[in-house]
């Protein structure tokens, strides 16, 4: 397997114009005649989609949900990073170009991320011109908030919905185009595999979800924006399809994995409040910037809250981190909650909490102001929780998030089987080893507007597909085999469900390869996980038929695929013995408790490939060099 | 707490359907209504029986997928509450409750409590964006656009889709769906080019989908896990008169 980054050479401003200009292009005439396949409608697969179609390619968009405008996107609440310097704050490309590598803890390609950086202005530009509306000054201006991470204002939000208002001015883009017949729509129509034809990605086979129905489409291309795997821990807070099915199904086809064992902890998300608890609920990080981050000085100390004098608290982050303070990176925060929770100072049921406290901010700004900034969001924590949070502290827990990892792709965002590409949340390009707050949404839509539009162009202008055949002897065999499995899984008839299989695999994740991971815990988890695996395709229940809706069906395919994913990233986790952003090993770390990474040995890119022996995926590196951000120790303080 | 429901269980779209009674024992308050019918599915399958169907994705209020009929009200009890935020200590121990799928004649039953909704899709197909295709947008400051326009375009912006509007018309009418993109796109100066062709083009085709007239009943607002207000459909109602009264340009028709 070849792992050939294609970074064009210059300096890195120039590289990405550069690029564009050598690029192949499809001539206009002859776009029409190009297929091009788009799983997913987030906001990678969604703008993907919309744009490709604008240009002229025939597009063929599938997502799972009964409408592509419901995708996991829409979720995203506190906002999107461009670097417009509108705030004369000292911000620039170059500046956001070099927290996103530092806050990546230098696992990120640089080239890729600078892209991203120069591609955010544009972004922001495109988004108002949908009629997105992003939040004003009284002026009429855009307005601007912080976030973790960054010392700078560049966050555009729409109140505590930005992921809503982006996706549907995405969306909207996207029905446009289905209207003028340039994008075919199929939603509850989930892609089960791959078609890999002469070594090039040639169409999916995809099941729709009401009847069942499994069958082929072809194209001269395929995008995947299938979003992360978080949900392989079963509770995050992702949406409860989110999978990781289309991208694990191409990694079995030939696509290299790169870095699964990235994984980002969310610091402020709703503690667990029981058994039944079926996904967690992110409480924005820009909560954040008003909120105090604190608990109980002594352990044990069980008082309310309101009744722990000052002196007797201990604001950790402040103390830990004087210049970011309650600002500090995602995987920062999240460590120190936990640090602080097993030394028996954590808060609330099981002492797994940490408070958040706006009662500072509410004396200097007023309840109304804080109403303003995060109003939904009290709203929706006072609902989970029934404690009103202007009176008194929430109460918040790490939660799984994102997933940094994905498939390896090329700067051309084209994964190691040509002519499949990935995107968005997908892919595993822009982030490395942790992600930067309201960055996804960023690099989601850059991908999906700005650069897969050009690169497919230069992918088809030089590959010239040859039309296939849909009787052509792969797509018969790989259709087959998808209804093999779907009928291997209805025939066991065993006696545990579904989600008590997910259940039992997410707590195996979460306790040996969560926030903290060491090398014992990691192989229990290799040697409890194809145990679990195993039992699966023995007792698992699943009622109905493969002719109808059949929603246990669904999960059962998805979850047979974490089934084999969870046990990639225990095993990547182990081989990185380090510890970088998301990835923390207890064996690696500095003496007041940071990460400690090794650059001498880790600094690559480790990129899996699927041999067909779960227990021996073949490890492919690609080397890291940093020219422009110099390789330090990342420090908050 | 213990609960009865009973829950409209349908095979398939052409099946015939009818209310099931399902005993609901030791259900905690903090449990989501939807986590609750995931541990009654639980039990369902553990006893061999088919699981009922349900949409729902995001939970967290906003994806718009969860659609539950509850006791008659869309979204149950708690006004500006999605079914999937919605939790059980708003129910009384004992308590029997009816869970339906939204009904209407533009949303075929699927199955079990799993409506289509593609028609909602097909109304913004219809005209609800701005045609500003990728790359031509000039920067996001180049037009002021006053707080107060803003405010007002996102509280009509947020709707997130799920059609309880329509399930709780006695019309049957997506007037609230229409209006609030209607709204949304005609305050912004992004939206005014568009602004009348917009209006006719949706309302048009709100008609063809099968959804009934507007006769302000109030009940959509009512029902609206987002609080949208009719005054969006004052508002779509001006709108469409005015495209009604303005000659298509040949180029317009030329488009369409
Ligand atoms: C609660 C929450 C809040 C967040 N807030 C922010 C924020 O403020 N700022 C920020 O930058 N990021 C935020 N993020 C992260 C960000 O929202 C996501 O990373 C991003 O939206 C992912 O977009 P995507 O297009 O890659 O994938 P998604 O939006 O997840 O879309 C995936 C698409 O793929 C489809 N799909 C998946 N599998 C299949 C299959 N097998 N067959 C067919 N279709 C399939 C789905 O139907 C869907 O359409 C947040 C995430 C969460 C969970
Ligand atoms: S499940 Fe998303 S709104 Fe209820």
């Amino acid at each position: 397997m070849e792992l050939r980054s294609r970074v064009p050479g210059g300096p890195i401003e120039r590289k990405w114009d550069t690029h564009r200009f050598e690029m192949k292009l499809v001539n206009p005439a002859n776009k029409r005649k190009h297929t091009v396949i788009v799983v997913g409608s987030g906001l990678a697969g969604g703008a993907a989609a919309a744009s490709m179609s604008e240009l002229g390619y025939q597009v063929k968009c599938f997502c799972f949900q009964d409408s592509p405008r419901r995708a996991h996107s829409i979720a995203a609440q506190g906002g999107i990073n461009a670097a417009k310097n509108y705030r004369n704050d000292g911000d620039s490309i170059y500046r956001l170009f070099y927290d996103t590598v530092k806050g990546g803890d230098f696992r990120s390609r640089e080239a890729n991320v600078y892209r991203l950086a120069q591609i955010s202005v544009e972004i922001i530009d495109q988004c108002v011109a949908q009629g997105v509306p992003f939040a004003r000054e009284y002026g009429g201006l855009l307005a601007n908030r912080s976030f973790g991470g960054a010392q700078v204002s560049r966050t555009f939000y729409a109140r505590g919905q930005t992921g809503q208002q982006l996706l549907l001015g995405c969306y909207q883009a996207l029905e446009k185009e289905v209207a003028r017949g340039g994008v075919t729509m199929f939603p509850r129509t989930e892609m089960l595999d791959l078609i890999v034809i002469e070594g090039r990605a040639r169409g999916i086979v995809a099941r729709d979800l009401v009847t069942g129905r499994v069958s082929t489409h072809l194209a001269d291309a395929v995008v995947l924006g299938t979003g992360g795997y978080g949900n392989v821990f079963y509770l995050s807070t992702n949406a409860k399809g989110s999978n990781a099915t289309a991208i694990w199904r191409a990694h079995k086809r030939g696509a290299a994995f790169a870095n699964p064992c990235y994984t980002q902890i969310h610091p402020t998300c709703i503690p667990v409040s029981g058994e039944y608890q079926s996904k967690l609920t992110l409480m924005s990080e820009s909560l954040r910037n008003d909120g105090r981050v604190w608990v109980p000085l002594r352990g044990g100390d069980r008082r309310p809250p309101g009744e722990v004098p000052e002196a007797e608290r201990d604001y950790y982050l402040e103390r830990r981190y004087p210049s970011f303070g309650n600002l500090v990176p995602r995987d920062v925060a999240s460590r120190a909650a936990k640090s602080v929770c097993d030394e028996g100072r954590g808060v609330g049921p099981g002492g797994l909490g940490v408070y958040l406290d706006f009662a500072d901010a509410i004396r200097r700004v007023g309840a109304g102001t804080i109403r303003e900034r995060y109003g939904n969001l009290f709203e929706m924590y006072q609902r989970i929780t029934d404690e009103n949070p202007y009176e008194v502290p929430m109460r918040i827990f790490p939660a799984v998030h994102y997933t940094m990892g994905g498939l390896w792709v090329d700067y051309n965002l084209m994964s190691t089987i040509p002519g499949l590409h990935v995107i968005g949340e997908a892919n595993f390009s822009d982030h490395g080893a942790n992600r930067l707050g309201a960055s996804a949404l960023m690099q989601g839509l850059a991908d999906g507007y700005f650069i897969v539009p050009s690169t497919i162009s230069d992918y088809l202008a030089s590959a010239h597909p040859t039309p296939v055949d849909p009787s052509h002897p792969e797509c018969r065999r790989v259709e087959a085999e998808v209804a093999e499995r779907t009928r291997r899984l209805l025939a066991i008839r065993g006696k545990r469900t579904v989600d008590s299989f997910h259940r039992e695999l997410g707590s195996i994740m979460w306790d040996k390869c969560g926030m903290a991971r060491n090398a014992a815990g990691l192989n229990e988890a290799l040697r409890r996980i194809p145990e679990l695996r195993e039992e699966f395709w023995r007792n698992l229940n699943v009622p109905g038929s493969d002719a109808e809706l059949n929603q246990a069906l669904e999960k059962a395919g998805r979850v047979a695929d974490f089934l084999e994913l969870g046990e990639l990233i225990c095993r990547d986790a182990l081989h990185r013995e380090e510890s970088c952003g998301g990835h923390f090993r207890e064996e690696y770390q500095t003496e007041d408790g940071e990460a400690r990474r090794d650059d001498a040995r880790f600094g690559y890119v480790a990129a899996w490939e699927y041999t067909g022996d779960l227990a021996a995926p073949r490890l492919g590196k690609e080397p890291l060099e940093f020219e422009y951000v110099h390789l330090a120790q990342r420090s908050y303080k | 707490m213990n609960l009865t429901l009973h829950v409209w269980r349908q095979a398939g779209p052409d099946a015939p359907g009818r209310m099931v009674r399902y005993e609901a024992a030791d259900i905690s308050p903090d449990m989501s209504f939807l986590e609750m019918l995931d541990v009654v599915n639980e039990r369902l399958m553990q006893t061999g029986d088919s699981p009922i169907a349900f949409d729902h994705d995001c939970r967290e209020g906003i994806c718009g997928s969860c659609s539950l009929m509850i006791n008659g009200v869309a979204h149950g009890p708690n006004p500006g509450t999605a079914t999937c935020q919605l939790h059980m200590r708003s129910f009384a121990d004992g308590d029997e409750i009816h869970i339906e799928p939204w009904r209407a004649r533009a949303f075929p039953v699927v199955r079990d409590l799993v409506v289509d909704r593609a028609a909602l899709d097909r109304i913004i197909a219809a005209g609800g964006f701005v045609s500003a295709a990728t790359g031509s947008a000039p920067d996001g400051n180049a037009t002021l656009i006053p707080k107060d326009t803003v405010d007002t375009a996102m509280d009509a912006a947020q709707c997130i889709g799920c059609g309880a509007c329509v399930a709780a018309c006695p019309n049957g009418s997506a007037s609230l769906f229409t209006a609030a993109k209607i709204t949304h796109l005609g305050l912004l100066p992004q939206g005014q080019p568009e602004r009348l062709q917009r209006a006719r083009r949706m309302v048009e085709r709100m008609d063809i989908e099968g959804f009934g007239g507007c006769t302000l009943y109030g009940e959509c607002q009512e029902a609206c896990p987002k609080m949208i207000s009719i005054d969006t459909i004052t508002r779509m109602n001006r709108d469409f008169l005015r495209a009604s009264m303005t000659p298509v340009r040949a180029a317009v028709a030329e488009s369409d």
